[in-house]
């Protein structure tokens, strides 16, 4: 009995200790994000070992709610336009991400115009002989050229940023198969000769190939220079100026070390 | 000690009554989160409106029924031949021996994670499908091939159980009469374990219905009506899954009322397990 008070007794006074001198730095939202904000704060507290960063994912929704709520100093978000929830909240932009269209690597299509990427996704046009792509080698029975579209579910920030900026306002087709993840999507079109997905730039593999829009192909020059332009910001919400260290973390994200850590894993620096 | 009898007789008690308490809790909390929306979209516009898309206003989960019922009765005829003949050969062919070793490997079927029968389905069924059946790999076919295994250690395990409590003497004395081992099986054996095989396959079609993970990575999860076994189709409980993450407002409460949907459905299915059980035990 003696020694299980003790062992509490130690325990109550290190995590005082603990409580007096670690200051922490809660992060939540963007799946998107998540990996790139954990390799961040990894780096951060190596610097800084009185800080500790909690990264915690949830979506973007759940960035914007609890930075709001104020649960978290900073929320992640990855979306093209702010919804009103995010109202009165410190917008900070900490990269970018391009989405690509991807499709199967032998399909002989690599360019598409916006008008037929709209009327793909629509399921208007569902045939890959209608646009270039030859007779008999989609598929491995022959005649099967249907096109499959592959799409994320309803609420997904990448599903949200590719209506905005391709859709346009066009329905998605009702045909569509859903994938609730940027990996299932991934999976799904580099096991189908006949498949289109979009995803983002960052998880690209040479498992399926990347094609062009409007003639602008998705490379790293192009997005860097700006001219492929279906990319996305990457939000630090935050209510009101932080100050402390949560602050410092933020100058850390944009600081040429921070953003070299972004650029080396696959997203886009601002600076 | 009379005392202290009491007191952990009455601590069991609080026990049981606490899992009856989380039930009810749970019962209570989705039925409050879903049935404003149910009120209203109205009970027929939900349940049999056709369109789906909340983030317009659209709450019609008819087409997730019926993938829902398509993908489960197909996974009963997958799984039931099978489980049924694997059931009948280990416990009226098989020696102890082969018995001993063969249905705890079933069962192991049982613990395998289903997000690894996803991954086997996109990875292995998929082009299996493509290449013989046509479609694009995702669909109704798929599915209830990967759910029929998945449900096959719940019917068989159930079945060998039921056929295994039919007493010894019913075999001898059929035997005896004459009748060879096939129609002793047929018309003895199988008749008398009925309530038994068919509580089982009740407690697979739940499990079928229940199942989230493997069917979000294997249906397609369009939300359209089948019109062919090669159609996508998006279930019950795939459509939570995929959409609660984000889900919001209206949008959640129509998720929490597909919730309501499956959970009454699940209700009844026990219930009418229970009472094929309890039927065959009075019997």
């Amino acid at each position: 009995m003696y020694r299980l008070i003790s062992v509490m007794l130690i325990l109550m006074v290190g995590m005082g200790c603990a409580r007096n001198n670690v200051e922490t730095i809660n992060i939540a939202g963007s799946t998107a994000f998540q990996p790139f904000a954990e390799k961040l704060a990894e780096e951060f507290m190596a610097v800084h070992p009185d800080v500790r960063v909690n990264v915690q994912g949830g979506g973007s929704a759940v960035g914007i709610q609890s930075a709001q709520s104020g649960v978290v100093q900073i929320g992640m978000a990855d979306i093209v336009t702010l919804p009103k929830e995010a109202e009165g909240l410190n917008s900070i932009v900490a990269a970018k991400d391009a989405i690509v269209i991807i499709v199967h690597p032998t399909n002989k299509v690599d360019n598409l115009s916006l008008q037929q990427i709209q009327d793909i996704f629509s399921g208007r046009l569902n045939n890959w002989a209608e646009l270039g792509g030859e007779k008999g080698e989609k598929g491995e029975k022959g005649e099967n050229k249907s096109i499959t579209v592959v799409s994320r579910e309803e609420g997904s920030g990448t599903r949200d940023s590719f209506h905005d900026m391709l859709l346009k306002g066009v329905q998605l087709s009702p045909h569509a198969l859903i994938q609730n993840s940027t990996g299932a999507v991934r999976l799904m079109v580099q096991s189908d000769p006949s498949a289109i997905g979009y995803i983002t730039h960052g998880v690209v593999t040479p498992d399926v190939k990347a094609i062009a829009i409007d003639g602008i192909a998705p490379s790293p020059e192009n997005i860097h220079a700006g001219k492929y332009n279906v990319v996305r910001p990457i939000f630090l919400l935050t209510k009101g100026e932080l100050k402390g260290k949560a602050g410092e973390f933020i100058d850390f994200i944009l600081s040429p070390q921070g953003q070299k850590i972004i650029a080396d894993n696959g997203l886009l620096p601002v600076k | 000690m009379k005392y202290r009898e009491n007191l952990i007789q009455i601590g069991l008690l609080l026990t049981a009554l606490s899992t009856i308490a989380i039930l009810f809790l749970i019962a209570l909390f989705i039925l409050h989160e879903g049935l404003p929306i149910i009120l209203k979209v109205g009970i027929k516009g939900f349940i049999c409106g056709s369109h789906w898309s909340p983030q317009q206003g659209h709450f019609g989960i008819f087409p997730m029924i019926i993938g829902t019922v398509w993908i489960t009765i197909g996974a009963l005829l997958v799984s039931l031949p099978l489980s049924l003949s694997c059931a009948i050969y280990l416990s009226e062919f098989s020696t102890t021996k082969v018995r001993a070793v063969l249905k705890p490997v079933i069962e192991l079927l049982a613990g395998i994670p289903s997000v690894v029968y996803g991954f086997i389905g996109m990875v292995v069924l998929f082009p299996m499908v493509r290449n013989y059946f046509g479609g694009t790999g995702p669909c109704i076919l798929s599915a209830a091939i990967i759910l029929g295994i998945m449900i096959l250690p719940t019917i068989t395990s159930i079945a060998i159980d039921s056929l295994q409590a039919v007493p010894y003497s019913f075999r001898e004395g059929s035997l005896s009469l004459g009748a060879t081992r096939w129609q002793t099986i047929r018309m003895v054996i199988l008749p008398a374990a009925k309530s038994g095989i068919l509580s089982g396959i009740i407690l697979g079609v739940g499990r079928a219905v229940g199942e989230t993970m493997a069917v979000i990575m294997i249906a397609g999860n369009s939300v359209i009506i089948p019109g062919s076994f090669l159609d996508p189709v998006r279930t019950l409980t795939a459509n939570i899954a995929l959409e609660m993450n984000y889900a919001t407002g209206d949008h959640r409460q129509a998720l929490f009322a597909t919730g309501i949907v499956l959970f009454i459905a699940i209700i009844i299915l026990n219930i009418i397990a229970n009472t094929i059980a309890r039927r065959g035990v009075e019997k």
